[in-house]
């Protein structure tokens, strides 16, 4: 296996979807190539960084903006109760 | 209160006229959503509108969220389309429906290969909750074209499957799989020319051209 057929398997080994006998077959490459080792710590370390990413806080006067067009919709729809 | 109930207790709620519950809702997700629209549309205002309408338009068509997908999925949903409809009227572009979504197949055979291939100087749980680091990620995020970034923004942020991602997106699964490793390769490359350690850097090996 050469380290350009690795791209195309390089999702399904990431998020652990490989089919086993193509995984022995790209742990076996792994074993002997430092480059495609790396690129493979660091695409997890980037899907990790991205994960681990705060969202964004609502600015309050937009938050309280939205649920009052909410609610304002919700009467018209449902009739004040 | 209806903060205790699950998702579907709270859509049952709703569906039978209970504002509390639907707000309750609203309550649960607006950031999530308005945060998957900031980083799609990168603007804030825009981010509002699109995070209303996507409210808004839960609350139109409640009745007609039949739970296939969860109410989380199925906002998110909603949420992307108006970021790109938005995105399109931006560039001037017809806002046609994703659903009739003509986009040629990418191939793994265009995917560019990695380039620098560096070991990183620190651990991702030493650089989250940095602010340099949230700016980085932004910047390299920003710089992928929306329909990769939408691609790894819902797989790999928001956790949706390849399959909900495909869906939501009214795009085939193999499609999803070629963007999804693109977005990666690209965030990669340029996070790694960031937090790489240049003494713990290898050559990509050049193998001969398959005939």
């Amino acid at each position: 296996m050469k380290c350009e057929e690795l791209l195309a398997m390089l999702n399904d080994y990431v998020d652990g979807g490989i089919d086993p006998g193509v995984c022995e077959q790209f742990e076996k490459h792994l074993a002997g190539c430092n480059p495609c080792q790396v690129v493979v710590d660091n695409i997890r370390k980037t899907i990790t960084l991205y994960k681990a990413g705060e969202p964004y806080e609502l600015p309050v006067q937009f938050r309280e903006r939205l649920h009052s067009v909410l609610r304002e919709r919700w009467k018209e729809k449902h009739g004040a109760q | 209160m209806s903060e205790h109930f699950t998702d579907s207790e709270l859509v049952r709620r709703a569906k039978a006229g209970e504002l509390e519950a639907f707000e309750t809702l609203a309550g649960r997700y607006e950031r999530q959503v308005y945060s998957l629209a900031r980083r799609i549309v990168q603007h804030q205002q825009d981010a509002e509108d699109v995070t209303q309408q996507t409210f808004l338009s839960a609350l139109e068509h409640l009745d007609g969220f039949r739970e296939e997908a969860s109410f989380s999925t199925w906002l998110l949903r909603v949420a992307t389309h108006a970021a790109l409809k938005v995105i399109r009227k931006r560039k001037g572009l017809p806002t046609v429906s994703l659903e009739a979504n003509t986009e040629p197949q990418e191939g793994y055979e265009t995917v560019p290969h990695p380039e620098y291939i560096a070991d990183w100087r620190e651990s991702p749980e030493q650089l989250v909750g940095r602010n340099e680091t949230a700016r980085l990620i932004d910047e390299a995020l920003n710089e992928l074209d929306e329909k990769h970034r939408v691609i790894f923004l819902l797989r790999d942020v928001e956790g949706l499957s390849v399959k909900e991602t495909a869906d939501a997106l009214g795009l085939s699964e193999a499609n999803v799989k070629v963007r999804l490793l693109r977005a990666r390769l690209q965030l990669r490359e340029r996070l790694t020319q960031e937090f790489g350690d240049p003494a713990r850097r290898f050559e990509p090996h050049r193998h001969e051209q398959a005939t």
